[in-house]
């Protein structure tokens, strides 16, 4: 059997300072196979962007403690050294950010960005380079792509950076995309084009995709799978569409509550009370279940294993049927 | 880009008039009488009002700077009272001996501050940070003079490296660029290049450590380039605001450090302040503060035009 793209197994980071350490992430695992599209959704502070970065080692170096297994395109990330990172991120997996304005270097023309990054790996002269980046910025859909080669980032707006961004990112053909809540900083009209975009750009390219997000329907819209994250945790994994129309765990089911979709009209939507816990200490058992509205004596010893009514769709609830 | 820089060249000229104005006026409301340093003390009344007349100190001010504006403008800025020398060719020499010692001053302090800096950012909050932020803070605490003096007990009077003072073994006629020459340019030099050291160090770990901060090295770390690449756009976004401190780093230097150049009886600007303002030699301080004025607002346009080339965010024309 062939390994899969990604292949996470109980991955746990801690951000460790002289005044505190903070455990981001609490065992995450998981598999990715290729050309297929994964969405971690979870809110602020949940983990999900550090687990991204992790699976290109690109949290803070020295402040980073890494352990479990991660591995990409048969690379072992935990244990590369930097200079072996180096090689694999831009080429094997690469990255687009949440905001396309500070992520690109405001003194480097467009071009110049992308050019680089071609240099770097395929070796390839600057004319030559050149003129991948104009055809990455027509394979991105970007208007004029040979006078915006030498235009500044600050010259783009918001939804063409992006589209520059993707180019810089797709320019040595990456076997796997991550993707860093691509379209919150944008206009929600440019939101749905560059969904598109990428998920054209995935299907053309073969890539694997994992995308980052707290928005449902961005998830909806890319993704085939879908994994809930909560306290540095899944807490829910499933295809998109079963865990969009039924939602396992008490967590998920409080963020479709507290989402607009259509077929709504007069109801309220509901919110989650509390706040998610202080990473600082991992909680023993459940991390939901200071919130959770139907918390039991089993939620509290130890953290409930995955438990899948159907197969494919799992989540970390005691109440959740276990199918035999 | 070139709107922009006939613009600011333009924007320079009202400065240096202004500049000028301010020169002269400071010298006629400063107290005392010029005359008196020039007439004898007993010289009867009507010598003194001839004289008066001769160097025009009779017509009224705006017909005064009329007059001295003129001549500047040509390049005379009139005769010494002291020693009745043209200013001009003093000042000349002067200057070329003080942009001797900036530059080299200048040189060494922009290198040191500038890996200083960066070290100190890369390695935050290690000892070689800690060390270098003391380096830089004992750099700006230190009084250059007194400094100044020790390296000459160290190096001239203790040691018998280098020489304590002036400007070559033939005086400063006749400067070469070889290690006889050299040598007396060194303990000045250093001496003079420790705040822009400690200055430019602060500088640049301030700058540098927040770009290091910033998202788009992260994506630059997300492509893999490695160190070498990142620290090229690094240094391409640090120059701008290092190359304004610089700028007016250079300018101070080129004032001339009155104290330093009298440690080291060094004949540049700084010297001849202070000749000029102990024996109330106004033509002399005139010329040479309007001269370094000029200087520094040129150096400020030349920085602002190179920012400019290397930021394009700044690029409005």
């Amino acid at each position: 059997m062939s390994e899969s793209l990604v292949h996470v197994r109980d991955l746990n980071v801690r951000f460790v300072t002289r005044d505190a350490t903070v455990n981001a992430v609490n065992g995450v695992s998981f598999d990715l196979a290729e050309r297929e599209s994964l969405c971690i959704l979870g809110e602020s502070g949940s983990g999900k962007s550090v687990t991204l970065r992790a699976l290109m080692a690109l949290n803070p170096p020295r402040r980073t403690k890494l352990s479990g297994t991660v591995r990409v395109g048969g690379h072992d990330i935990i244990t590369a050294s930097e200079r072996r990172m180096a090689d694999i991120r831009g080429s094997t997996v690469s990255m687009i950010f949440q905001e396309p304005m500070t992520a690109l270097d405001p003194v480097f023309t467009i071009g110049r960005q992308i050019a680089e990054t071609v240099m770097r790996h395929e070796g390839l002269s600057r004319a030559e380079a050149d003129k991948r980046a104009l055809e990455l910025l027509e394979l991105v859909q970007i208007p004029s792509a040979k006078r915006r080669l030498a235009a500044y980032p600050h010259e783009l707006s918001g939804g063409l950076r992006q589209r520059a961004m993707i180019a810089i990112a797709l320019s040595c053909r990456p076997k796997l995309l991550l993707a860093d809540e691509p379209t919150t900083a944008l206009d929600a009209t440019v939101q749905i084009q560059i969904l598109l975009l990428l998920r054209r750009l995935q299907q053309e390219m073969g890539m694997g995709v994992i995308f980052v997000t707290h928005d449902l329907g961005v998830a909806g819209e890319i993704a085939d799978r879908v994994a809930v994250m909560y306290a540095g945790k899944f807490i829910e994994e499933g295809p998109v569409r079963d865990l969009m129309r039924g939602p396992l765990h008490p967590y998920a089911q409080g963020l479709l509550g507290a989402t607009v979709h259509a077929g709504m009209r007069g109801e309220r939507l509901t919110t989650i009370p509390g706040a998610p816990p202080n990473l600082e200490r991992v909680p023993q058992g459940c991390a939901f279940a200071p919130r959770c509205p139907y918390v039991e004596e089993a939620c509290l010893p130890k953290v409930p294993d995955f438990r899948s009514p159907v197969p494919g769709h799992a989540a970390r609830c005691v109440r959740v049927p276990q199918a035999a | 880009m070139l709107l922009y820089l006939i613009r600011r060249i333009l924007y320079a000229i009202p400065i240096a008039l202004a500049v000028g104005l301010v020169c002269f006026m400071l010298v006629q409301i400063a107290p005392g009488d010029p005359i008196n340093a020039i007439v004898p003390a007993d010289a009867p009344q009507e010598v003194v009002e001839q004289v008066r007349r001769d160097y025009g100190l009779d017509k009224p001010l705006p017909v005064q700077f009329g007059i001295w504006l003129s001549r500047v403008v040509q390049g005379d800025l009139g005769r010494s009272l002291a020693t009745g020398r043209p200013v001009t060719a003093d000042l000349v020499s002067a200057i070329g001996n003080t942009l001797m010692l900036a530059l080299a001053a200048a040189g060494i302090g922009f290198v040191m501050g500038s890996i200083l800096g960066t070290i100190a950012a890369v390695f935050r909050g290690s000892w070689l940070d800690k060390l270098a932020v003391g380096f830089a803070a004992a750099g700006v605490s230190i009084p250059h003079y007194w400094l100044g003096m020790v390296m000459v007990v160290l190096f001239s009077v203790t040691l018998n490296w280098l020489p304590a003072m002036g400007a070559g073994p033939g005086g400063s006629g006749s400067w070469a660029w070889d290690w006889e020459h050299i040598k007396y340019l060194v303990l000045p030099a250093v001496t003079l290049s420790v705040i822009p050291m400690g200055i430019i160090t602060r500088t640049v770990r301030g700058v540098v450590m927040e770009l290091l901060n910033q998202d788009f090295v992260t994506t630059l770390r997300g492509k893999g380039l490695r160190r070498g690449g990142i620290a090229l756009h690094v240094v391409k976004n640090a120059a701008p605001s290092v190359l304004a401190v610089m700028g007016l780093q250079l300018g101070y230097l080129m004032g001339g450090s009155i104290l330093v150049e009298t440690v080291f009886s060094w004949p540049g600007t700084g010297f001849l302040l202070n000749s000029a303002i102990f024996q109330r030699d106004l033509p002399v301080l005139q010329g040479t503060i309007l001269v370094l004025a000029i200087f520094f607002v040129a150096l400020n346009l030349a920085v602002d035009l190179i920012q400019t080339a290397l930021d394009p965010r700044i690029r409005r024309a």
